[in-house]
């Protein structure tokens, strides 16, 4: 298949993704395009969707946490409004009300810290992360519906 | 020493940006700096290999623990990400 066909397939797949699961890809259409370009490279230079704005190691394993979407997606999103890369952006960035900026690297080489577990009140999805989703994937309601579950 | 990349422009002093050839906001700095036609050098450290990726990566930890990218050093100051106002700033 054409490089620029496959470019195109992932990006439709991943927005569609996005937008059934309670997220929004960066609305600037070719801003988006040129990051899944560089997924679409990373994922046949080293087997797996590397983050295009991180470093691969080569090693899978050690790459696990920067494959996209990466672990600091969702942290990045409530704190910044974007992901790393921001190619995913929350609703305001969506809607154009506020621009995407570079952020600070949430990933840190020391180890992991445990996360806390968010309930939604309306349909009792469970998910562990730093802060509750922007909408919960499930019924869509917003965060501000999610409880300290543990 | 790992050969930069350069391009040509007005020289406003020692510019080098270490970037990721599939980076969108190390594309954002390059442009900054051929927008403006400002000469400056770049690595694309994906790109590299073995042990000038090593020496590489081991050039931008000390200017920048996490190694991420954009790493921009412009006549000897530090800039991480793209941060427009700092660059700009830098050239003056």
């Amino acid at each position: 298949m054409e490089f620029d066909q496959k470019v195109e397939d992932l990006y439709e797949k991943i927005k569609k993704q996005a937008e059934g699961s309670g997220y929004h890809l960066n609305p600037d259409a070719g801003f988006s395009k040129s990051l899944i370009e560089g997924l679409t490279i990373n994922e046949e230079r080293y087997g797996y969707m590397l983050c295009p704005c991180r470093l691969a190691s080569g090693d899978r394993m050690k790459d696990l946490d920067i494959i996209c979407p990466c672990d600091y997606r969702d942290a990045d999103i409530t704190e910044f409004g974007a992901c790393y890369c921001a190619l995913y952006v929350n609703s305001s960035i969506f809607k154009g009300e506020k621009d995407a900026e570079p952020i600070p690297e949430r990933r840190k080489p020391e180890g992991k810290e445990r996360l806390p577990v968010w309930r939604c009140r309306v349909c009792g999805y469970l998910c562990a992360r730093e802060y509750p989703p922007e909408f919960c994937p499930i019924c869509k309601v917003s965060s501000d519906r999610f409880e300290k579950f543990l | 020493m790992v050969e930069r990349i350069h391009h040509d422009g007005n020289d406003k002093g020692d510019i080098l940006v270490y970037a990721l050839s599939t980076c969108v906001w190390c594309k954002k700095a390059k442009n900054y700096f051929e927008s403006r036609n400002i000469a400056y050098d770049y690595i694309h450290v994906d790109l590299l290999e073995g042990d000038d990726k090593k020496e590489v990566v081991d050039e931008i930890v000390k200017l920048n623990p996490l190694c991420s990218f954009p790493t921009i050093l412009i006549n000897g100051k530090c800039i991480v990400g793209f941060k427009e106002d700092q660059i700009t700033e830098e050239i003056k």
